[in-house]
């Protein structure tokens, strides 16, 4: 087995609250050391030092939002490519979610994604599964078997369950198997038309709006029922400060009520969609900066326990269309700790909170290993130069598809190794 | 023609909106109009100005009025007009925008009208061709050549817009005629209301430099000009408004409620007209409207813009990629 020392490196580790110069030593797939301790102890006769002086070692990033096109929609993305993006990006895991054709909503789906994964895959992938039978917000999934195939939630993706009943039943069905239901809310009706966040600037765009009650109606619908029903509930993407408010006071409530929000979210805002900018065109639309202002907050308090990329990859024939005739979604694996980093350096997050919310959070929160450098545990991890800056080009990214909200943006916080299970899949 | 060379060089390529025009842009458009009007009041109303020139109309929403004054205005001037009718074309068998605008370009059109049921699309394609491009209408974002017509109308009737105080009625959520308005009335330093149920009003209306009402006594008050707007029959039958009959009641334009207006005051309509639900039919053709002088002004403006984007003095540095 070989032997890695990562020596002088700045250790940040959320999980064990550590935040100090020191040592990684990575034994075959595991983690021998990590910490201060470890500097000294000296390395193993043929073992790999590195010198990492003025460098970060942090857990592997865990991405709980990542929407991939295989099956279905491989000219977007495939696993393959998508783990490729994500190790470039300091990910190790990856929560894919069910929004695939066909949908993952039985076993075999499930199956296939593990062994799609285990063939072709770089970065550790967890399927979620659908709630939902093909996420048409009816009828329950085989919550049981799906979980014991390997999903590690229960998502509908891009779609809100419209029924409160079916919304109800899955809450007090997955309790059962202790499964998490993160779930988008949108409400379809009074989002409309809608392709960005409602208020004069989308008005002078002649644009539809969504309203922040549309995200907030179906929540706090969904957080009522959570506090019902004691299932463990997940407020996949939220962008608006009311939403904020309502995820606070159900958790204030003993609610069991988690919340996530899209590097987007906190990184942009509408005026950013500019002259109808199709890539700025998400779901939850960009909000103002209010908004965007909350969601950093929410990070800083704890309301908000993780960040995702909310990857979505869309092709040229998906974007190159008017605004409002344009697909929703960006693409967001590789920028995700530099845009995530730009917190930490304007001094709104502290770098380890921001590490926590972008991996020992939504390991905990999902049940999956990794999200710590604790001895014994498996070497996902990224070495990172947090000062590093760099432009992001769409010719540089990974990603099968290019449409990326940072295009030329200037990210501080360049990814120089990621190591999944004691293996190398990628340096800079 | 009078010489055109007297005349400012206008300084944009495309007419994509309002947004994108100084008052000084405006005005100029507005005199070169002005002398367009006496063309079309010749009996010999052709003249060679865009002689050679290629003009496509490419419309992806029917609108008889608009795109016959497009291609009226182009003959006037002596261009060689194209109609792309989207019912027979490819378009229909799902080719995109751009696709469509790249098959175009290739054709070496000089200026390209777009109408288009989405926001942007005419910026989209003004990304994508060589050409001058004219918005001719894009989803509820806006439509220039009917807001300069709309002044040009008010301009010969009343003067410079300067302090006149405007009411724009009706749909105002949908309409992109009442966006170019509200942006080139204020340019021009207009006093600009808007009249309309809540339902019907953008979020954040009362920053959009308009005194908002929801009473026609009240936004009619001495009102020079009343522009009133389409209501889509989709849109009033329990979605926005419950019925023809209560709209009609509240924000229908009739002679007691015009009476709140100045007596002289113009009622303007950008047509296509539903009688009887936002205008009755005594004003509509009544001694104040100047809805057909609003179709005549339309060519002119048309007749201007064309110009103006394809001045000779502009293609001395040769055309653009």
């Amino acid at each position: 087995m070989s032997v890695t020392v990562f020596n002088k490196a700045r250790i940040v580790d959320p999980s064990r609250g550590v935040d100090e110069i020191g040592a990684v030593i990575v034994d075959g797939r595991r983690i021998a050391a990590a910490g201060k301790a470890a500097l000294n102890q000296g390395a193993p006769e043929g073992a790999v030092v590195i010198d990492c002086a003025g460098k970060t070692i942090i857990p592997g990033l865990i991405d709980a939002r990542v929407f991939i096109g295989e099956p279905g929609g491989e000219h977007r993305e495939t696993i393959a490519s998508a783990s490729v993006a994500a190790a470039a990006g300091g990910v190790t895991s990856i929560v894919m979610m069910p929004d695939t054709n066909p949908v993952i909503d039985n076993v075999a789906l499930v199956e296939f994604v593990l062994r799609t994964a285990r063939d072709t895959a770089s970065v550790n992938i967890f399927p979620a599964a659908a709630i939902t039978k093909g996420l048409d917000g009816r009828e329950m999934t085989e919550f049981g078997l799906l979980r014991e195939a390997g999903a590690v939630a229960f998502t509908d993706g891009r779609h809100t369950i419209a029924n409160a009943l079916v919304m109800r039943r899955a809450l007090t069905y997955a309790r059962d198997f202790g499964s998490v239901i993160a779930h988008e809310t949108q409400d379809a009706d009074l989002a409309s038309a809608g392709v960005m966040n409602e208020g004069l600037y989308a008005s002078w765009l002649g644009l539809s709006g969504i309203p922040r009650e549309a995200e907030l109606v179906p929540l706090e619908r969904d957080l009522a029922l959570a506090r019902l029903t004691g299932g463990a509930y997940h407020a996949a993407k939220i962008s608006t400060a009311m939403a904020v408010g309502a995820v606070s006071r159900a958790k204030a409530d003993g609610a069991n009520v988690t919340a996530g929000v899209a590097i987007h979210n906190l990184s942009l805002n509408e005026n950013d969609v500019g002259e109808y900018r199709t890539f700025f065109r998400l779901t939850p639309p960009l909000r103002a900066e209010d908004d965007r202002l909350a969601m950093v907050e929410a990070i800083k308090d704890g309301t908000i326990d993780i960040i995702v990329s909310s990857h979505d990859p869309q092709d040229v024939d998906t974007k190159r269309l008017p605004f409002a005739d344009a697909a929703a979604g960006a693409i967001g694996l590789e920028t995700l700790l530099g845009a995530a980093l730009r917190l930490h350096h304007n001094g709104d997050v502290p770098l380890l909170r921001l590490v926590e919310t972008l991996s020992t959070a939504p390991a905990r929160l999902f049940g999956l290993p990794g999200g710590t450098l604790k001895p014994g545990g498996a070497a996902d991890l990224t070495l990172v130069d947090l000062d590093e800056p760099w432009i992001v080009s769409e010719s540089g990214l990974r990603s099968r598809s290019k449409n990326t909200c940072f295009e030329g943006a200037r990210l501080q916080g360049k990814v120089l190794q990621t190591m999944v299970a004691g293996r190398t899949v990628f340096s800079a | 023609m009078t010489d055109a060379s007297s005349l400012p060089l206008f300084p944009h390529r495309h007419l994509l909106g309002i947004r994108d025009l100084s008052p000084a842009d405006i005005e100029l458009l507005l005199d070169r109009a002005d002398r367009a009007v006496s063309i079309s009041r010749q009996s010999e109303k052709k003249t060679s100005t865009l002689r050679g020139r290629t003009q496509i109309n490419l419309f992806y929403e029917a609108s008889t009025r608009t795109q016959s004054s497009f291609e009226l205005a182009g003959k006037r001037l002596g261009a060689d007009v194209m109609n792309m009718s989207v019912a027979s074309s490819s378009v229909k068998k799902g080719e995109t925008l751009i696709d469509t605008a790249m098959t175009l370009n290739a054709m070496r059109p000089d200026i390209l009208i777009i109408r288009h049921q989405s926001a942007g699309a005419a910026a989209l394609l003004a990304q994508k061709v060589g050409c001058s491009v004219v918005n001719a209408g894009d989803g509820a974002h806006e439509h220039p050549t009917q807001a300069l017509l709309d002044a040009l109308t008010i301009r010969r009737a009343k003067g410079p817009l300067s302090k006149l105080i405007v009411a724009i009625c009706g749909d105002i959520l949908h309409s992109r005629v009442a966006r170019s308005n509200i942006m080139l009335l204020n340019a021009l330093g207009a006093q600009v209301r808007v009249v309309a149920p809540s339902t019907l009003l953008p979020a954040g209306i009362d920053r959009m430099g308009v005194i908002v009402s929801r009473s026609m006594a009240e936004g009619l008050k001495d009102a020079d000009v009343v522009m009133m707007l389409r209501l889509q029959r989709e849109r009033m039958e329990g979605a926005f408004v419950p019925s023809i009959r209560e709209y009609f009641r509240y924000f229908g334009l009739d002679a007691e409620k015009l009476k709140a207006a100045k007596e002289d005051a113009l009622v303007m309509h950008p047509g296509p007209m539903n009688r009887g639900v936002e205008i009755a039919s005594e004003i509509a053709d009544g001694p104040q409207s100047v809805i057909q002088e609003q179709v005549e002004m339309g060519v002119a403006v048309r007749m201007a813009v064309m110009q103006a984007l394809l001045d000779p003095r502009r293609n001395q540095e040769g055309r653009g990629a």
